[in-house]
């Protein structure tokens, strides 16, 4: 949009030199010469300002980040291979005995199904639900848009303890809202949301969804709001219905988001533990474990078991499959896009 | 001709009424109602159960307007926890550092990143890209026994000193900058002899003030809801933030539903009344961090 005025106004400005026709692919010549120069700029930097203060400009952010990010880090894969206690004053070596404990680990399976099963509930439904709020929000005709965009992004603002505390209320057995308006809706509910594996994970996805359906509706409104306009004026030329435009325009011109929240959403899905403490009271997840999450174990593990070297080989373990998650996710986005332009 | 014709379609909507897809269905409406309806009524319900006390909420058919002892819970939780208002004032305190801190640190990194050419710049801001996908809590264990190391247990510099500067607050800012800063200012005042500090604190830090405000509220607002970390570092009620505090009225034996939901209240209700004021802002910077195309 901006990009077509700027032209036309650069055409106005200077008409044409007098060494060249008046055609208008000639005049449009030097604006994409500058247009290049000017991404060159972007690339490169700017030339006249001195390169080397940028050291000193990052290095703020890399010191930090080195002692208090990358240094326990990879102190932590040091401990992964120890039995390491916080109380004991030398520590033992001991392998792969921490990962070999880690797979005949029971407990271990039971956080690593509930997490994968709370990710699912409330990663799938909220997506679609998002992208569904977005087309909604993206009309122009709406009225009141300002309001709603805001009123949606309430629930991001606040704690996840505050809100798991009435959430816990609000799932209760007995006297919880969720089983009471169940019940006027005709389905007389006696849902035990907290005790029971698959309720439990419900009522924290719930929570999950809660707190991030709008924020990531706003994800997917902003990226719908820079599809070009003419996509859909020519697929409205071809015949298409509404339903066909949503289809062929604007989800595959989405395909970006959908990718960039998939992995958001499943490494923060991955993390999930302040929801699960908050429900429960302790660390262990519910009182047969029904909603141990795998960070909720590493800490369980870190500072209740005093097992510290167990804990780091939990964290490996995430990390692992964060990084397997994100390269599968990238691996099908550049798939489908080479796809398509085939 | 032939250029004018490429250029018709981006220019040519705004003459032309709006196509039929367009149009608003009734049924919209009613779905934003009911979200918009849902994503505030947690909180409405806080103040109903503090509000109402325990026996209230607990009959066939609980009240859904607010009672008359709102005041008498905060009280009771100011009683139940002493140290309640100063742990708020601590969160206020660091959040505040934090938030300054991060503005600062994460836009002059950004202005380098985006707009200075050192040598292994590309190299340097995907190793930031990169960093972002690390989990938090792998480094957890040694990053409690750095801060024991440094004596900083039980101490707030546990909380200020590794939240200072993020990746992703640099990464952020590095995204902005390149859009919303020309080149072409910085290469003028660069010929006036302006140097390259000057030019990031009298031309770019303005020019980007509205997203380093946002930057500032999120990292506030990190700090405000952060609950586990502070829970791990911090022991002395003197030094609690505010979640620790509402995590403290929580009893193993009893569930006092007021009083939690009391505290939960007493924790909210500022930065409800904060987004009352900076909502707008901090929509525009969640579409503009958000990814396009």
């Amino acid at each position: 949009m901006s990009n077509a005025t700027s032209s036309l106004d650069t055409r106005k400005r200077k008409p044409t030199n007098i060494f060249k026709s008046e055609d208008p692919h000639k005049a449009e010549k030097p604006k994409r010469k500058k247009d290049k120069e000017r991404r060159k700029a972007t690339e490169n930097g700017i030339k006249a300002l001195n390169p080397n203060w940028g050291y000193a400009f990052v290095a703020p952010f890399f010191v930090m980040f080195l002692i208090f990010g990358l240094a326990p880090v990879i102190y932590s894969i040091v401990i992964a291979f120890y039995n390491w206690d916080p109380l004991g004053d030398e520590q033992q070596f001991s392998g792969l005995m921490n990962f070999t404990d880690l797979i005949v680990d029971d407990q271990f399976w039971t956080a690593l199904r509930n997490t994968f099963s709370i990710w699912f509930f409330s990663t799938i439904p909220q997506m679609i639900m998002a992208i569904g709020l977005a087309s909604i929000l993206r009309n122009p005709r709406l009225k009141g848009a300002t309001f709603w965009r805001t009123i949606l992004l309430v629930p991001n603002i606040t704690s996840v303890l505050a809100i798991a505390i009435v959430f816990g209320q609000l799932f209760g057995r007995d006297f919880g809202l969720v089983n009471l308006a169940l019940t006027y809706l005709g389905m007389p509910a006696h849902i035990d949301w907290i005790a029971e594996p698959l309720p439990s994970h419900i009522a924290i996805a719930t929570m999950i969804t809660w707190r991030w359906l709008g924020y990531n509706s706003l994800i997917f409104l902003a990226s719908m709001l820079a599809i070009p306009s003419y996509l859909y004026e020519s697929a409205e030329l071809d015949g298409a219905s509404k339903w066909q435009q949503f289809r062929y325009v604007t989800l595959p011109q989405l395909r970006n988001t959908i990718t960039f929240v998939l992995i958001v959403g499943t490494i923060g899905g991955l993390q999930v533990f302040a929801e699960p403490l908050t429900l429960g009271g302790n660390m262990s997840g519910g009182d047969s474990r029904q909603f141990s999450t795998l960070t909720l174990f590493l800490y369980e593990q870190a500072f209740v078991n005093n097992r510290w070297g167990y804990a780091a080989a939990i964290g490996i373990f995430i990390t692992i499959i964060v990084i397997i998650i994100s390269a599968i996710n990238f691996a099908i986005t550049r798939r489908i896009s080479s796809e398509e332009n085939d | 001709m032939s250029t004018l014709k490429l250029d018709e379609p981006m220019v040519k909507p705004q003459k032309r009424k709006i196509p039929r897809w367009r149009k608003m269905n009734p049924l919209s409406y009613i779905l934003l109602g009911l979200v918009g309806f849902i994503s505030v009524f947690p909180f409405y319900w806080m103040v109903i159960v503090a509000s109402n006390g325990n026996d209230e909420i607990s009959k066939e058919t609980p009240t859904l307007l607010i009672g008359p002892r709102l005041f008498e819970v905060i009280k009771h939780v100011f009683q139940a926890n002493e140290y309640f208002g100063i742990a708020m004032w601590n969160t206020v305190f660091v959040g505040t550092i934090v938030a300054a801190a991060q503005v600062f640190f994460s836009s002059i990194a950004g202005f380098a990143f985006a707009k200075l050419n050192f040598k292994g710049r590309k190299f340097l801001v995907l190793f930031v890209v990169g960093t972002m996908m690390l989990p938090s809590q792998l480094g957890i264990i040694p990053l409690y026994m750095l801060m024991a190391n440094l004596g900083w247990i039980n101490t707030l510099n546990a909380l200020i000193v590794p939240a200072l500067v993020t990746a992703f607050g640099v990464f952020w800012m590095r995204q902005i900058i390149d859009a919303q800063v020309p080149n072409e200012l910085l290469e003028a005042a660069s010929i006036d002899g302006a140097g390259v500090f000057r030019i990031y604190w009298r031309i770019v830090f303005p020019l980007i003030l509205q997203s380093g405000f946002v930057l500032g509220l999120f990292s506030f607002l990190a700090v405000w809801n952060d609950f586990l970390w502070p829970l791990l570092v911090l022991n002395d009620p003197q030094q609690f933030t505010v979640q620790v505090a509402v995590n403290q009225l929580q009893s193993a034996y009893t569930i006092d539903y007021a009083l939690n939901l009391g505290g939960a209240f007493l924790a909210t209700a500022p930065l409800l009344l904060l987004f009352l004021f900076v909502g707008r802002k901090l929509v525009s910077g969640v579409m503009d961090g958000a990814v396009k195309g």
